[in-house]
């Protein structure tokens, strides 16, 4: 078992990660309608940040925040919908995910098939990690260079006088 | 008729490309001078054939030969001759003879310039460009010819796609792809040496140049699709992490990180064997990229391709040369000696951690954007990589890169001093304190984490300027000494230290633009005012107008700055004639400080006025000139003689200079 205090230390630091990871590359809306918005900028802000991690279905790679077809409008509307009715972030991408599935989803959720996905950048970080630490480790032997070729003396008498 | 020509020319082309590939190559292996020297010849007269075929094409575009499949499919005789001239390569079969073109453009540069270089590693060199160019040769005669006519010939063509029609986009692609198939140069000679058996300062001397030349052009490249994005698209910002876009930022990464991993084994002798397999997997990427973008495996805004067959030989292309690149690698890795021991903090150090960092980030990268597809073809389940997970994986890794960065250059060959380079960055140091600090006071909005990441982009553009400082002993020496190191200082110096300030630049602007920028999405009718970010904007009323080949409605917004008229935004929604596919022209304002950005919306349903985004994004300018400073600085240091291959060596009173 993990201790609780190291449970929150690594939770809180994951959060601030993700923090840092929206500010830094937040996307900008372009799609959004006056008309869709709602009152309550707290929960604007909200619904904006959910629908940045929304696909848009029938688009090409852009999220529901980004696209202008009718379905990303539908998929806004009912974000904010469900965000006026009081639901948590997670409710709502968990609702989402049950009308449309986990395709929906930009961010994939951690699961066994995506351990891989989201593990890789820290196992590889980790591999090329120890192999430095095994290589410094290793005793190295001298380098060795092969002697100069006689052309390669050649070029290099011709290389030193065309200096002079 | 010339079509014909064009046709037969590249048929020839792969024949000669056959030649230049097995001749030389058997030449080397029997140390037979007269068969090596065919390898010169051949790659001319294969860059004499291609460009032939390819001007042949050129022809057919500019006179709108519509008996020409292609021409009909994706030209149009209303479009301005620009457009006409870059649709050439703005589809699948053109692309990949313009690929062509620039892989023969640079084997003859070899074959020209290449005369110092040992007969045999030339020899061999060429012959591996030469397969390179017999394989994409095959693929296009039989997959994808260009020259196929049509009967009967079209009344008219298809036209280009509109959001194509841009200046920037008509050169996107030759600079995309003169990135991409200049790292086949680094491949070519990590063939060849692993070839020879042989490998030392002297080829990464060779080596570099090649390289630095195909980072400048991917740089460019990327930049101006990125540019492109930001101002046509209106629909999004500037990166998308569209697999596409990837797909050219991964070989951008290997590359940055392979410029890196040479200037070791230059100065060094040390990483030998890394910097081979780097220039085999930067060359590997380039080829994915092709891979991806022309088999539409992706489904994206570029796929423009999208034919199982053509993404098939493209595997196969790729399977061939990265399998047999990579079994090489591993039959004569052995064989190449190691050198150059250093201590971990050193400028060695830094580089390798330099390495282990971008090379961990483009792996990440690579990993996104093919995980969706491996999953549901071995488990069938669908899942979307999006910019979500690209920003929560990437950007850990550009953090302790950019920290550790300023440190690098500070620091000694073989055995560095940390406290020292801190100490000599110290000045960096205070001067980043005090400008964050200025940003925190002028900007009270906005998350608290963009202050730590806008001093890290201010860390990087001092600590360029205090590696400078340092090197000119700008608060040590006298005037006249300042100035004669200044001007003593190697351009390959300037060009590593202009990469890096290029690199902080563009840090600032994306931090800036993203945390700051401001917006507002209203209803606007005639007489109607917003104010953003300072600027007070008028709607003064939109109406349609007639372009060349297109119908637009333009908005005019009139854009006031305490009180007084600054411009008129002319923000627009366009429809194009063929094919009839409509488009968005945002109104830009460029100033220093942050671009204005209006997006025209759609009317309301009721008449009653039209939705109009505005947008302030603070220094948003930042990135692209970030990517400029970064260019320049390879530019810079591609004309520093010590670079050019075979030119003698200065001799130099002081420590040598690196990136």
């Amino acid at each position: 078992m993990i201790p609780d205090t190291i449970y929150c230390v690594i939770t809180a630091s994951a959060r601030m990660i993700v923090v840092l990871m929206a500010l830094l590359f937040a996307t900008t809306t372009w799609a959004i309608e006056p008309g869709e918005q709602l009152s309550d900028q707290r929960q604007e802000i909200r619904a904006r940040a959910l629908s940045a991690e929304l696909r848009c279905l029938v688009c090409q790679n852009q999220s529901i925040d980004d696209s202008n077809a009718p379905l990303a409008k539908d998929l806004r509307v009912l974000v904010r919908e469900q965000i006026s009715a009081g639901k948590t972030d997670r409710e709502v991408i968990s609702y989402v995910v049950a009308r449309y599935g986990e395709f929906v989803l930009l961010r994939p959720r951690l699961s066994w098939s995506t351990a891989l996905l989201w593990l890789a950048p820290l196992l590889l970080l980790g591999a090329t990690g120890y192999g430095l630490y095994a290589r410094a480790r290793a005793p190295t032997a001298k380098p060795q260079e092969p002697p100069l070729t006689n052309v390669e003396e050649k070029r290099l008498k011709r290389l030193m006088d065309e200096k002079n | 008729m010339t079509t014909e020509l064009g046709h037969f020319a590249l048929i020839l082309a792969a024949l000669v490309a056959a030649v230049q590939m097995l001749v030389p190559l058997y030449g080397a292996h029997v140390r037979d001078a007269r068969l090596m020297a065919m390898a010169a010849p051949a790659s001319l007269t294969q860059l004499t054939l291609v460009t032939l075929a390819f001007v042949a094409l050129l022809n057919a575009f500019m006179t709108s030969d519509f008996s020409v499949a292609l021409v009909a499919n994706h030209s149009h005789s209303a479009k301005p001759m620009l457009y006409k001239i870059s649709g050439t390569w703005g589809n699948h079969e053109g692309s990949m003879l313009l690929w062509v073109l620039i892989l023969a453009i640079f084997g003859a540069a070899v074959a020209l310039f290449g005369s110092n270089l040992p007969d045999s590693l030339r020899a061999r060199v060429l012959a591996v460009q030469g397969s390179i160019a017999l394989a994409f040769l095959l693929f296009i005669l039989t997959t994808s010819n260009p020259f196929e006519r049509l009967s009967p010939a079209a009344l008219d063509g298809a036209g280009l796609n509109p959001i194509l029609q841009d200046p920037a986009l008509a050169f996107h692609p030759p600079f995309l792809y003169m990135g991409y198939v200049g790292f086949s140069m680094a491949f070519s000679f990590a063939i060849a040496a692993l070839l020879e058996g042989r490998i030392d300062a002297a080829w990464a001397r060779w080596v570099r140049p090649w390289t630095l030349a195909a980072w400048v052009f991917l740089t460019i490249g990327i930049a101006m699709g990125s540019w492109w994005a930001y101002y046509e698209l209106g629909w999004g910002g500037w990166w998308f992490w569209d697999p596409v876009e990837n797909a050219s930022f991964m070989p951008w990464l290997a590359g940055t990180a392979l410029l890196h991993s040479a200037v070791v084994m230059e100065k060094r002798e040390a990483l030998k064997i890394w910097t081979i397999l780097l220039a085999i997997l930067t060359f590997s990427l380039s080829l994915l990229g092709t891979f991806l973008v022309r088999s539409g495996v992706l489904t994206s805004v570029h796929a423009f391709a999208v034919d199982p067959q053509r993404g098939t030989v493209i595997l196969v292309i790729m399977a061939l040369f990265v399998g047999g690149a990579l079994t090489l690698y591993a039959m004569r890795v052995r064989d190449l000696k190691q050198g150059g021991i250093f201590a971990p903090l050193s400028r060695e150090g830094a580089l390798v951690l330099n390495n282990v960092l971008l090379t961990t980030a483009c792996a990440t990268v690579l990993i996104g954007t093919l995980y969706p597809l491996f999953l549901e073809s071995i488990t069938g389940e669908k899942i979307s990589v999006g910019p979500p997970y690209f920003n929560a994986t990437f950007i850990p890794l550009m953090v302790p890169l950019l920290l550790a960065l300023p440190l690098g250059p500070m620091m000694a060959w073989k055995r560095g001093d940390l406290q020292g380079a801190i100490q000599r960055l110290s000045m960096a140091i205070a001067a980043t304190l005090f400008v964050a600090l200025v940003a925190v006071a002028l900007m009270q909005r906005g998350p608290w984490l963009a202050y730590p990441a806008f001093a890290l982009g201010l860390w990087v553009v001092f600590g360029a300027v205090a590696e400078w400082a340092h090197r000119v002993k700008l608060f040590e020496a006298g005037r006249d000494e300042v100035l004669r190191r200044a001007r003593n200082l190697p351009r390959a110096a300037y060009g590593g230290m202009l990469g890096h300030l290029g690199i902080g630049v563009m840090t600032l602007g994306i931090v800036a633009t993203s945390a700051w920028q401001s917006e507002q999405v209203v209803v606007m009718k005639p007489g109607d005012k917003l104010s953003i970010a300072g600027y007070e904007l008028t709607f003064e009323g939109a109406s349609p107008q007639r372009g060349p080949n297109y119908q637009e409605t333009v908005a005019r917004l009139a854009v006031a700055s305490r009180g007084r008229p600054v411009t008129t935004l002319e923000p627009a929604k366009r429809l194009y004639d063929a094919p009839k596919q409509p488009t968005t022209e945002a109104g830009i304002l460029n100033a220093w400080g942050g671009d204005l950005y209006t997006v025209l919306g759609d009317p309301q349903a009721d008449g009653a006025g039209i939705t109009v985004r505005v947008y302030f994004n603070p220094l948003v300018r930042f990135i692209w000139l970030g990517c400029l400073i970064m260019a320049f600085g390879g530019l810079l240091s591609l004309s520093d003689r010590r670079l050019r291959v075979g030119a003698p060596r200065k001799v130099m009173a002081k420590p040598q200079a690196a990136e």
